[in-house]
């Protein structure tokens, strides 16, 4: 095993224990806490595939602002009494975990088998998630989808803006 | 990271995301639900960028076309940060728009838009 | 992530072990100039209120803070009782490590062996990016201790500092529109060409031009947010929160909390320092081209003391030394204003900071395109617009009741709360 092997195995064995901490913390804030762990480490995984500007935008939008919007939120709301709002049903939750299971095995029958088995190793060029090279393609071949999100950004604003404004 | 195939991204990719699944059903705190989402959404971002390294691009002819090739996956990432960031400024705008409403976020009790 | 680094850095220096010894060099400096920094504070702040200060451990009181160091190591940790134990314990963890990591991108001088530890071209914002995450210390802090004050310094930082990064963000984003490059040591070295463009014997410190002054004052005032100093101390308000988010905690962990806001400081008087001061150019001057200009009077040993002073052997003393001036004017600020009320940070940051350099960023875009006589022709269309608009605002212009701060002001919280409860 390499060490770029060993890096992504410890890294995965993060993102998932963090994500399944999501789901199974009956502390929102802990729950949120653990999301941030699970932001962080996929960052940490963007940086070791090369994607310098997405990782470091991954530590900016997501932990720096998401998270700490919705730990705010969270708190704002003193939602942070235990074991509130857990879904009691057993039925529920097999469910819930039956739909997981059944999603992961529909993924890996018809997209992982063939991919393992025509593999041909990276192919991106060198240099490519760059911040140069991803501005450069924000501004060529993706300029009106960069124009209509910044559009969608401020109404975004606008409309929280109209939603905390509003007295009743 | 050398030597990781293209399916270990995916596994975990599909892992996030059926994690992120199972959270939306199981959870009834609205807050949490999004964070799923989010969690979803990012399962997706994942999965984006390892295609947008590890795929070819057999279809293109000129060298910048496959340039554009590579770089579509990382676009579609740049554009879903973006739309979950405004997501969230108005997801979470509600939220608290309805706990001021009627003081309790249990998602099985918000069911004023029913028919 | 070795690979990354490697990835991204010039070849030279480019092995584990020079990486290692970057490393080591930045982290033995931090750790043992921090208590000297908060000797310092210390001793200022006395000559500031007129008293003596600590003088009595060591000559001049140097080793007060190895005084203080020995006593919090000693003193009794106490655990409140209906603490959240395992965030208790990581809050501390969790305040150092943005402290430490914020140093990676920061360069110290002119030779890429030693300095800085990785010189990524997303330097920039992997300050952003770090300075970001240092809000979660004090959040997980004032949330674990289980105490309302506590809470409330919690909420305040967290509110604060995202409100203070945008227009954090948006000064640096000038400084990148400028340079055209988001690496830090690229940053500095622009800075070392003649001014404007046009006197050759002095340097383009972004602070001289008319675009990097405005984004430095407003990177200047972000930075005091951001690390919570005073005068934008709310989130540890001694006289209403009993110090906020740390209020719970005792010894150790305590010294640790303090560690990393003083690693913070430092490490934003260098950010400023290497962004808008001209790096580890001690002033403003052009010391190859005054060399040579020696030389051409035949005074060599003013030659070679310029070249000297402009060398690479002087460049980190220069860098520390504007460091300390940053940590100067950090206890100055702290001496001389009062702490604002919360509604008045928000205004600050929201209403003053964000659209003027949002407004500067305009400025920078033209200065680079047009030069300055067309900037000066921008400059007096907009004031025009500007008083316009003031006058136009100014009848019929009511003072903002915001429901954010009515929901954080813990005076108006607590009825907001009984509000609630009520009805």
């Amino acid at each position: 095993m390499s060490l770029g092997v060993a890096v992504f195995l410890v890294m995965a064995i993060v993102i998932v224990l963090s994500a399944w901490g999501v789901v199974v913390a009956r502390n929102p804030v802990r729950s949120a806490l653990s999301l941030v762990i699970n932001f962080f480490t996929l960052a940490l995984l963007y940086f070791g595939m090369h994607f310098d500007l997405l990782g470091i935008s991954q530590i900016l939008v997501y932990t720096g602002l998401i998270m700490m919007l919705f730990l705010f939120c969270i708190l704002l709301l003193n939602l942070g009494a235990p074991d509130t709002l857990f879904e009691p049903s057993l039925f529920k939750r097999s469910i819930a975990w039956f739909t997981g299971g059944v999603l992961v095995l529909a993924v890996a029958s018809q997209v992982i088998g063939p991919l393992a088995v025509a593999d041909a190793g990276p192919s991106a060029p060198q240099g490519f998630g760059e911040a140069g090279s991803v501005g450069k393609a924000l501004f060529t071949g993706w300029v009106y989808a960069f124009e209509i999100a910044s559009v969608l950004l401020l109404v975004g604003i606008v409309g929280s803006i109209l939603l905390a404004k509003r007295r009743d | 990271m050398e030597g990781v195939p293209l399916y270990a991204y995916i596994l975990l990719s599909a892992l996030m995301f059926a994690i992120g699944t199972a959270g939306v059903i199981i959870k009834r705190n609205p807050i949490i639900i999004f964070m799923c989402i989010e969690l979803m959404l990012n399962a997706a971002n994942l999965s984006f960028l390892a295609f947008a390294k590890y795929h070819t691009a057999p279809l293109a002819t000129t060298p910048l076309e496959a340039w554009n090739v590579h770089m579509t996956g990382q676009m579609a990432v740049v554009f879903v940060m973006a739309v979950a960031a405004a997501e969230v400024a108005v997801g979470l705008g509600i939220i608290m728009a309805i706990f001021r409403m009627r003081h309790g976020v249990d998602i099985d009790e918000m069911s004023s838009m029913r028919g | 992530m070795l690979e990354t680094l490697a990835a991204t850095e010039p070849a030279q220096g480019d092995s584990v072990w020079w990486a290692l010894l970057r490393i080591a060099i930045m982290l033995g400096f931090v750790l043992a100039i921090v208590p000297g920094l908060i000797w310092w504070e210390r001793r200022l702040l006395s000559w500031f209120q007129d008293r003596i200060g600590p003088n009595r451990v060591g000559p001049f009181g140097l080793l007060q803070p190895i005084a203080d160091g020995v006593k919090l190591f000693f003193k009794e940790d106490i655990t409140p009782a209906t603490v959240d134990r395992l965030l208790y314990f990581l809050a501390p963890a969790v305040a150092l490590f943005p402290a430490f990591a914020i140093w990676a991108t920061i360069p110290w001088g002119p030779d890429a062996r030693l300095t800085p530890i990785a010189d990524v071209d997303v330097a920039i914002l992997y300050i952003l990016a770090i300075s970001s995450l240092g809000v979660y210390g004090l959040f997980l802090g004032g949330w674990a201790s289980n105490n309302k004050y506590s809470l409330l310094g919690g909420l305040r930082s967290a509110a604060q500092m995202v409100s203070y990064e945008l227009a954090m963000g948006v000064a640096l984003a000038c400084v990148i529109l400028a340079t055209g490059s988001l690496r830090l040591t690229e940053v500095v070295n622009m800075q070392f060409e003649p001014l404007w463009g046009v006197v050759p014997w002095m340097q383009n410190w972004f602070i001289l031009t008319p675009w990097g002054f405005v984004a430095g004052i407003i990177f200047l005032i972000t930075m005091v947010a951001e690390t919570n100093r005073a005068p934008f101390d709310l989130p540890e308000a001694e006289s209403e929160l009993i110090s906020g988010f740390h209020t719970e905690y005792s010894s150790m962990k305590f010294a640790v909390f303090f560690m990393g806001e003083y690693a913070t400081m430092l490490a934003f008087s260098g950010i400023f320092a290497a962004v808008f001061l001209g790096g580890w150019s001690p002033l403003p001057l052009n010391w190859e081209y005054l060399a040579l200009r020696a030389n051409d009077a035949s005074l060599p040993w003013l030659a070679s003391t310029l070249t000297f002073i402009g060398g690479p052997i002087a460049a980190p003393i220069w860098m520390v030394g504007k460091m300390f001036g940053g940590i100067t004017f950090y206890v100055w600020l702290r001496a001389t204003l009062p702490r604002l009320r919360y509604d008045q940070l928000m205004n600050v940051g929201w209403k003053y900071l964000l659209p003027i350099a949002a407004l500067n960023f305009v400025v920078v875009a033209i200065w680079m395109q047009f030069g300055w006589f067309a900037l000066l022709g921008a400059l007096v269309v907009l004031f025009l617009l500007y008083v316009n608009v003031v006058v136009f605002l100014a009848r019929g212009r009511r003072d903002g009741d915001d429901e954010m701060l009515t929901l954080v002001n813990p005076q108006v919280h607590t009825e907001k709360t009984i509000e609630v409860s009520r009805s």
